[in-house]
């Protein structure tokens, strides 16, 4: 498409330079102008409009019929995403999926409209509060693909992106049955010292982990296996131990004017919840 | 009726019991009583004008945010209140209005009368449009600028959960304002341009940039409720607790989108149909060549209208809408290619077949610039009509380069063309021809540089409406992002020699000739600046160019006398015109229009005290505002009954 569009628009503007330079000897043009103005406005565009429309449409219709093997449930927030797998296994911002597999994605939004767009696995689809969109999408190879929203929604919307982690049948498997388990108990006295602050404090009213009775808030991601992810926050942090501590500590700094509230912890607590967060894998 | 015809000279010369009559009172209380189409003109292209440097200098402080990744100029919040009101102020501050002000300036000249049908409305039109400016610009001194986008989508503009602060407040009572400065202004052209029109001045003969206006005018009074609707439901789900687009109480925010684009495409085209009449004016002005294909192009424009309003959804396409809907909404989009190839085949045809070498003066140029700049983005324009490429590109960078191609290509080049090529009317001077040329080519080479490259980035996945990227997405998409700062920098350079040029030549330029161009319409027949009376008799045409008629021989001849009324001498100090039949411009009848006065301006300020009122959720305000409303109304009335 790209090519013809570049190929006609050349072809008018070499004409119009010409109309523009040429000397008038003669100005008798070969063609009766208004010859002219319907092979090129009227014959011309009808042609390849009819052409593109035809080939737009059949894509479209075959777009319908693509059947999934494997539902995910998507849900945006103000900024970032969760997810939700068959048997109730939650992350965020990571979607899992077996490579060569069509999976639909059923789309949803909490609070303001989104647009999931996986640029490299194909077009963009809405999430809308109060309606859901289904999306089917599939990668050929294993790999991990960026996606982003695509819809305004606020403040924070450059910094509202995903991976689509796409892995051979069984490693996906495996690291579906792994997402299944209630949280790890901590280990080391630092690790529970951790959990009772996370207990304690603000963290467990907006976060759930699985398994922990106190922890069971639902306007954050889910932090059962948090360590297990490579990344935090929509992207804006990488999921090493210097990436925690500077996302717990200065959310508002990293992400300005996100969900998260700086959290006061001493430096002491703040040590001892990291510990906690790098036990949950 | 009977009519005394008589021959007049190609340029008339003054009459000065009329101008006495016509023009305004010195110092304020004439400028704020003034009717005259002319000054109300001028003054919506001033301040359409100033309101393009502003959102100019937001887009810079974007570029400038955008040069590299990671980049902390502005920040996230500030970003996004300066995306929100550039599109804002382009759009509806900018786009719309200055288009307003070429119909308030040209159309009455160029039909051959003295005013628009409606003076005080005019007025009022031009005073809505400032103050409802001034209200979406006072959010900067509240430090509650809008943030919520251009486009104001809920439930992210509808809820103060979302939304918090009075930004999105001032954003939906302003749009929703404004919308009476523009609706009032359409229906005055449009009576204009029906009973207002010079005898013989049959709908054949209309210039096609009147033609123009009148499309665009039909347009916004079908397409504007829709925005107002918009504005008015989401300042109620804000402010009144209505629940129009709530999810949760059974609203749908999808209903907004439709709104929204009910009205938002057919404006994007409202603004393309009068800049190709500017086009359609200016290209056969300087290739000495009547219009190729007349007919055919008026009937494009038409035809444009009409499809304009069946393509909404193709905003909409990632919303999740029916497979049979996509369908029928992206063959419509793409079947626009057809009037606008007819339209774009008869310039180009125009300046093939000119009998001379076309004269690149300034004006021609940029109505040039606009050909190539608008030919990509049309191509462009069908990509993303398609809906399997649209679901790609859609809320991409690739779609801003495609309308920034269609709107800064196809309206902002003909706008500049048309202030080069009116300018000398309008202010009886010439612009310096060498800066004018210079300042053209700053604009064309820093256009293309600034935005082909949003082209690629959006193919390569950069969306819209982010205030920072982070480093990793590979050096080409930092270096095209740098490299499309730099052009914007070019453009505001360009934009600022032209600036310069205006403020210079108006007071230093050369004395400028009636008509400097060769021209073809009636304007050109009278001094340059235009008296205030703009003709003393009305000139007889028998075609859409009279002018080349009279040059090619034809008898000038004119309507100086109706009723045994001399129209070339003022009677009894009130401003008096003719109207004519709608069809054939044929019957002709005297009417005195009403007299300058002050009202409009008080009823557009009164008007603000309850948008205020709205904003503010002050029922004191707007309680005083509908009082002042109440009066300036009666007021008004008043002054038309003594006639």
């Amino acid at each position: 498409m790209s090519v013809t569009a570049t190929v006609i628009t050349l072809a008018i503007l070499i004409w119009l330079v010409r109309g523009l330079t040429r000397r008038r000897r003669d100005i008798t043009p070969r063609w009766s102008e208004q010859r002219l103005l319907i092979a090129g406005g009227v014959i011309m565009p009808l042609v390849v409009v009819t052409a593109v429309s035809v080939l737009a449409v059949g894509v479209i219709q075959a777009s319908e019929r693509t059947e999934p093997e494997m539902r995910i449930e998507v849900e945006g927030h103000q900024y970032w995403w969760e997810v939700t797998y068959a048997d109730g296994q939650e992350t965020a911002n990571e979607i899992h999926i077996p490579a060569g597999v069509p999976v639909e994605m059923v789309l949803t939004s909490d609070d303001v409209n989104h647009s999931f767009w996986v640029p490299a696995l194909g077009g963009k689809l809405d999430l809308i509060p109060g309606s859901t969109n289904e999306k089917v999408i599939e990668a050929d190879e294993p790999g991990v693909y960026e996606g982003l929203c695509a819809e305004y929604c606020g403040i924070q919307h450059a910094n509202m992106r995903f991976l689509i982690i796409a892995q051979p049948r069984d490693e996906f498997d495996a690291w579906l049955a792994d997402q299944t388990r209630p949280a790890a108990a901590p280990e080391g006295v630092e690790a529970r010292r951790g959990q009772q602050v996370f207990e304690q404090q603000a963290c467990s009213g907006c976060h759930t982990v699985r398994g922990n009775r106190v922890a069971d808030g639902e306007q954050g991601p889910d932090l059962t296996h948090v360590a297990s992810r490579s990344t935090l926050a929509g992207l804006a942090i990488v999921n090493t131990e210097a990436g925690r501590r500077r996302w717990v500590a200065h959310p508002q700094i990293v992400k300005d004017g996100n969900e998260m509230p700086a959290v006061p912890l001493t430096p002491d607590e703040l040590d001892a919840v990291l510990a906690y967060l790098d036990g949950l894998r | 009726m009977t009519l005394a015809e008589r021959p007049v000279p190609r340029v008339a010369a003054p009459f000065a019991a009329l101008q006495r009559t016509w023009d305004d009172r010195p110092g304020i209380p004439g400028m704020l009583e003034s009717v005259d189409h002319k000054r109300i003109g001028t003054r919506y292209l001033v301040t359409a004008f100033a309101f393009l440097l502003i959102g100019g200098v937001e887009a810079l402080l974007m570029r400038l945010q955008l040069a590299g990744p990671d980049a902390e100029v502005v920040g996230a919040q500030a970003y996004n209140e300066l995306m929100t009101m550039h599109g804002t102020t382009m759009i509806f501050l900018f786009n719309t209005p200055v288009f307003a002000g070429f119909g308030n300036y040209v159309l009455p000249l160029q039909v051959g009368t003295r005013d628009m049908a409606f003076p005080r409305l005019n007025a009022l039109s031009y005073w809505v449009y400032l103050s409802a400016g001034g209200l979406l610009y006072s959010s900067f001194l509240f430090g509650a600028v809008p943030d919520g986008g251009w486009f104001a989508y809920v439930p992210l503009s509808g809820n103060r959960a979302f939304s918090g602060g009075l930004g999105m407040d001032f954003w939906a009572v302003g749009i929703a304002f404004l919308g009476v400065s523009t609706t009032v202004g359409a229906i005055n052209f449009l009576v204009t341009a029906i009973r207002m029109r010079t005898p013989g001045m049959t709908w054949p003969r209309v210039p096609v940039f009147v033609w123009g206006v009148v499309v665009m005018s039909l347009m916004i009074v079908f397409a504007l409720p829709a925005i107002t609707l918009a504005g008015l439901t989401l300042e109620a789900d804000r402010n009144f607790g209505f629940n129009f687009f709530d999810a949760a109480a059974g609203g749908e925010p999808i209903l907004y989108q439709h709104l929204f684009w009910i009205w938002g495409h057919p404006e994007v085209y409202l603004l393309f149909i009068p800049a190709t009449g500017i086009v359609s004016t200016i290209i056969p002005v300087f290739c000495r060549r009547r219009l190729v294909g007349y007919p055919l192009v008026v009937a494009s424009l038409v035809a444009t209208g009409f499809i304009s309003f069946g393509l909404w959804l193709h905003h909409m396409f990632a919303t999740g809408v029916p497979a049979l809907s996509a369908d029928f909404f992206s063959v419509a989009s793409a079947l626009i290619a057809i009037p606008t190839g007819v339209q774009f085949f008869a310039w180009v045809s125009t300046i093939a077949t000119a009998p001379v070498r076309p004269r690149l003066e300034p004006p021609m140029l940029f109505a040039v610039g606009f050909l190539v700049t608008f030919l990509i983005g049309g191509m462009t324009g069908i990509m993303v009509a398609m809906v399997p490429f649209d679901w790609a590109a859609h809320d991409s960078y690739f779609v801003v380069a495609h309308f920034h191609y269609v709107l800064f290509g196809g309206t902002v080049f003909p706008t500049f063309a048309g202030l080069h090529y009116w300018f000398p009317k309008m202010t009886g001077r010439m612009l310096d021809r060498r800066t004018a040329i210079v300042s053209f080519w700053l604009i064309f080479a820093g256009f293309h540089v600034t935005f082909f490259p949003q082209h690629i980035l959006g193919l390569m996945g950069m969306p819209r409406r982010v205030y920072t990227y982070t480093e990793g997405y590979g050096t080409a998409f930092d270096v095209m992002n740098l490299i499309s700062s730099v052009g914007a920098f070019v453009i505001a350079a360009g934009i600022a020699l032209m600036t310069w040029n205006f403020l210079r030549s108006r007071r230093r330029g050369a004395e400028a000739p009636a008509d400097p161009w060769g021209a073809d319409t009636l304007e050109w027949s009278i001094s340059s600046p235009a008296p205030a009376y703009n003709y003393a008799a009305f000139a007889d045409v028998e075609s859409h160019a009279p002018l080349w008629d009279w040059d090619e021989g034809r008898t000038r001849t004119a309507v100086a006398v109706v009723d045994d009324e001399d129209l070339t001498q003022p009677l009894g100090g009130h401003h008096r015109t003719i109207v004519t039949s709608a069809l054939e411009a044929d019957e002709v009848e005297v009417v005195t229009m009403p007299s300058p006065a002050a009202w409009p301006f008080a009823l557009a300020l009164a008007s603000l005290v309850i948008c205020i009122g709205i904003v503010a959720s002050s029922w004191l305000i707007a309680g005083v505002g509908a009082l002042g409303v109440t009066v300036a109304m009666v007021a008004w009335q008043q002054g038309i009954a003594e006639r």
